[in-house]
């Protein structure tokens, strides 16, 4: 080997070196906000909070189906008496007794902290009056009979107030055996929530990990408990099956096309040293590309992995072009055409680099790193290590049959304009159903699975987090009392049947001014007792009576301000506590507004409730969580369609600095052009609505396809005429490692990758077709004879 | 917390419905009669006013309002006064509305309701069986004037309604009487049918 082989060596192997050591120690997230766009204003920026760790983040129901209604709900009582002692869960509930009971003895203990009818006025003389006429009136309706026995001790009503208000859903769960139930009654249900936040993957696993140990235990203590399954959904639940997914995905696709290339390759060559050393700068570029992510970003993405698999499919393009045009003088004949390819594909994965998604700029930022280190390594390595023995098969025949093809699909050029003219008449006809505005469509969640969550949901009468008013404060206490005055505005929007209802963390756990205040209404003993004295003139009660109520509230007067931990053990809990989230440098309070009859609000109750929210000073929002959702990715949708056509503009304008003419920056970038409108009409076709991925691969479209119009053109000028048998017999072993490697991409069940592979594949296809029938011939007319 | 609410109204609501028959001289056979006159009537629409003694009020609290049957399993009570509350059931489903506000309750959810649920349908659909299901019923008198004891046999409603007595002339019902366990008790009092 040379001195500069040698010297070349060295820089690689340390090269090499130290990339593996960088993606040895970085860190690989797994989540699913790769593709929640960065958001870039306050509110966007708190929708995204939400999604990834608010409370619906957190949900996980629990279907316990098989065996008979009976031992489904003694299993349901099981499972939730142990999950409630479990740190893992903020709350665990499953409609039993027990637990309704204990949120019922809690909200009484504590009425006159946590009615908001409690002030001044309702207890003078009056408002004690008004008061208990009311709930004597209350007494004489059907229920009346199981409110006497509180009567005593809770005559002005504030238990019932407090029921009256507490809670949006008015969707009552369905029950059997006594216990959360689906509608039909054949599975018992559980709905958890978990401590950590949705956005905590690990924290998630482990937490399903321990309901399902936890199922398996209570299960196998019941006699007729065999029969019994567990099913889990919700949020956190999708987190895990899809990082797992991810997981699984990168590495089968990755084997899968490597597998494919390296069997392509081997066929093609007939030698595995070529193999091992075509593999080379493939192996380099994916190191490189890990590794500079990883040093971009701080994480790399496991989905960024499963985009590295179209990396393979086109660094390994390179050495194919390298081995099977070895003879040529490669340095000057060839290397200059891969390299303006290299860049051109650049310039493609280059505007990527600056997307909201950091999905799409970590691809971009990879596929960067890993072209520059395969292009390099093709280029100043490889050819040194190449041995003089080194034989592959001679693909002369099979290019010269190719030309031969070539020349005839070249006759058929005028189908072209055709081809174009129904391509563009297709995406006319689909116009209005072109792209998906959802952001779903990147979910790697299966449709089937979304479908039994909203089942579940709807079964256990599960709050819609749709809309929900944020608002946020420097205090907790500050936090709440926002809380609390929106609450004051709404409350008549859900008296005039605007909304179905609304929750607050204030409702479960009143500011301290609020509490303090309602402390201070309350009279002493004496003043009570005198006070019900006029109060309970004209009424059949008399004061003698009352003296468990005068007793009750002198204890509520001295009781403890209540905090978060009174809540604990009640379901309370985990809703103020999900409600009522730290934020930056404050706190942030989230009211969940729930339509009146189940599904969207009516564009007029939102107009509303808007306005209701804008009335006072808290520097309220309602957000409209899959709108706000839907609408911010509809604007990155068009971000990235403007970020392809920008990738677009920057290659020709690379083209035109390198070949100086219009006549074949043209030539070189219309078959290209075609290919993506033919794409793009056939996925319409096919009744498949672009997301941001398939703009994204059409942008790939052009940047590998770049490749092969560019050695086209350079058969059209300067090339030996001669080199065309091997020019084409490289581009079409090149083209098929590059249609293998998005194919499979094309298999995955992750949507972004699938997207992805199902524009590239065929694209790619496409473009090679395309470059040679609108070849110039003047070249070829030398070559074919 | 709001179902459990709704849960006690449907209970107690159905059982303030709830109407029963039994046997006198010859228990069975007249209380088969009664039925099937009661069975013959498709539909009725009366005035009621209601009287709750309650040991812990100086005296008793009335309220009033209208009763609403259609065969087979219409039923609505219309408190007008003195707050307006709107009780239907219909097909298994209570709903009871008070002011804007609904709130729906699925019986099938609710074991423990059907029996009061299913006296009342099961008697004003003549349907015997269903009846003494749930209640040990108890006739006296005749036809002419007639007074049914129904008390529930499922131990836990026991705890709540000691009996419920329905006394008549013919195929109609004058007055229902709930007697609590505690001694508490409501009478309802049926006026004459409304005229449409």
């Amino acid at each position: 080997m040379s001195r500069a082989g040698a010297a070349a060596s060295v820089v690689w192997a340390l090269a090499v070196l130290a990339a593996a050591v960088i993606a040895a120690r970085a860190r690989y997230s797994t989540d699913l906000s790769a593709f929640l766009p960065r958001a870039p204003s306050a509110t966007q920026r708190l929708l995204i909070e939400q999604l990834r760790t608010g409370p619906a983040a957190r949900l996980v129901i629990a279907a316990i189906g098989g065996g008979d209604a009976a031992s489904r709900a003694q299993l349901s009582a099981a499972l939730a008496a142990r999950l409630r002692a479990d740190p893992a869960f903020a709350s665990v509930s499953n409609g039993d007794e027990a637990s309704s009971e204990r949120d019922r003895e809690f909200l009484f203990r504590n009425r006159y902290a946590l009615s908001d009818a409690v002030t001044p006025q309702r207890f003078s003389v009056p408002g004690l009056h008004e008061a208990i006429a009311a709930a004597l009136d209350e007494l004489a309706s059907p229920e009346g009979a199981f409110l006497k026995e509180l009567f005593t001790r809770d005559p002005t009503g504030e238990l019932l107030h407090i029921l009256d208000t507490l809670g949006g859903a008015q969707r009552a769960p369905h029950t059997s055996a006594g216990v959360f139930s689906t509608s039909d009654g054949t599975e018992a249900l559980l709905l958890l929530q978990t401590r950590a936040a949705g956005s905590d993957t690990d924290a998630q696993q482990a937490a399903v990990a321990q309901l399902r140990r936890a199922f398996a235990a209570e299960r196998a203590r019941l006699p007729q408990g065999g029969a019994l399954r567990l099913r889990l959904s919700g949020p956190p639940v999708f987190a895990v099956n899809a990082r797992a997914l991810i997981k699984r995905e990168v590495m089968r696709l990755s084997l899968v096309s490597a597998g494919l290339i390296a069997l392509l390759l081997l066929t093609v060559y007939r030698s595995p040293t070529a193999l091992v050393l075509g593999l080379v700068p493939v192996a380099s570029g994916a190191l490189a590309g890990v590794a500079a992510v990883a040093l971009g970003f701080g994480a790399v993405h496991g989905i960024t992995l499963g985009f590295g698999v179209t990396l393979i499919g086109e660094s390994v393009d390179y050495s194919i072009y390298l081995f099977v045009q070895r003879d040529a003088d490669w340095r000057r004949t060839l290397w200059p055409t891969l390299r303006l390819g290299v860049l051109t594909s650049i310039a493609g994965f280059v505007v990527l680099l600056p997307s909201a998604f950091p999905g799409l700029a970590q691809l971009g930022l990879y596929s960067i790193a890993g072209l520059i280190a395969a292009a390099l390594v093709t280029g100043y390595v490889l050819p040194h290590w190449l041995p003089a023995s080194l034989r592959i098969v001679d693909l002369s025949a099979a290019g010269a049959r190719l030309a031969r093809a070539l020349a005839v699909a070249q006759r058929a050029r005028a189908v072209l304009p055709v081809v174009a003219a129904l391509a563009a008449a297709l995406l006319f006809a689909h116009r209005g159903a072109l792209f998906n505005h959802e952001l779903s469509a990147l979910s790697p969640v299966p449709l089937a699975d979304q479908d039994l969550d909203a089942q579940l949901r709807a079964d256990l009468g599960a709050p819609d987090t749709r809309y929900m008013i944020v608002v946020s404060a420097a205090t907790r206490a500050a936090a709440l009392d926002a809380a609390s005055s929106l609450s004051a505005r709404l409350t008549p929007l859900v008296d005039s049947g605007v909304i179905g209802g609304f929750e607050s963390p204030a409702r479960y756990l009143p500011s301290p001014e609020a509490q303090r205040a309602r402390r201070e209404s309350l009279p002493d003993a004496g003043a009570l007792e005198a006070r019900l004295k006029s109060a309970l003139a004209g009424l059949p009660v008399s004061p003698g009576r009352l003296a468990p109520f005068v007793a009750e509230v002198e204890r509520a007067r001295g009781a403890a301000p209540l905090t978060a931990a009174d809540l604990a053990g009640t379901s309370f809990g985990a809703a103020a506590e999900a409600l009522l989230v730290p934020s930056g440098a404050g706190w942030t309070a989230l009211l969940p507004v729930a339509a009146r009859a189940a599904g969207d609000l009516p564009a007029d109750a939102v107009r509303q409730v808007r306005s209701a929210v804008a009335a006072g000073p808290e520097g309220a929002v309602l957000l409209d969580l899959k709108g706000e959702t839907d609408r911010l990715y509809s604007d990155y949708l068009f971000g990235a369609a403007r970020l392809a056509v920008a990738g677009l503009l920057l290659i020709v304008l690379l083209l035109a600095l390198a070949l100086r003419s219009v006549a074949r920056v043209a030539r070189v970038i219309a078959p290209l052009v075609l290919a993506v409108l033919a794409v793009a009409a056939l996925l319409a076709a096919l009744h498949e609505r672009l997301t941001i991925l398939h703009l994204v691969g059409m942008l790939l479209i052009v940047a590998v396809g770049s490749n092969y119009a560019l050695f086209f053109d350079r058969l059209s000028h300067g090339a030996h005429p001669g080199s065309q048998p091997l020019t084409l017999a490289s581009l079409a072993v090149a083209n098929l490692a590059t249609v293998l490697a998005f194919g499979v991409l094309a298999t995955s069940s992750v949507p972004v990758l699938a997207d992805l592979g199902r524009t590239v594949a065929p694209g790619a296809l496409l473009a090679l077709l395309f470059s040679g029938m609108l070849a110039a011939p003047s070249a070829q007319a030398g070559a074919v004879h | 917390m709001r179902r459990s609410r709704v849960a006690l109204a449907a209970a107690l609501t159905t059982a303030l419905l709830a109407s029963g028959h039994a046997a006198g001289s010859d228990p069975s056979a007249v209380l088969d009669q009664l039925l099937t006159l009661l069975a013959a009537r498709h539909s009725s629409h009366v005035r009621f006013t209601e009287v709750h003694e309650m040991a812990m009020l100086d005296r008793p609290l009335e309220s009033s309002g209208e009763l609403l049957y259609e065969a087979p399993d219409h039923l609505e009570k219309r408190t007008l006064r003195p707050k307006a509350e709107t009780l239907v059931l219909e097909h298994g489903v209570l709903s009871a509305t008070r002011g804007h506000r609904t709130y729906v309750l699925r019986l099938g959810d609710y074991p423990q309701v059907v029996p009061f649920v299913e006296s009342i349908r099961a008697t004003l659909a003549g349907d015997r069986a269903a009846l003494e299901r749930f209640f040990r019923v108890d006739f006296q008198g005749e036809l002419e004037h007639w007074t049914l004891t129904l008390v529930p046999t499922d131990a836990a409603i026991r705890r709540k309604v000691a009996e419920i007595r329905i006394a008549g002339e013919r195929d109609v019902i004058r007055t229902v009487e709930i007697r609590q366990s505690d001694a508490d008790r409501t009478v309802m009092t049926i006026g004459p049918e409304i005229t449409p």
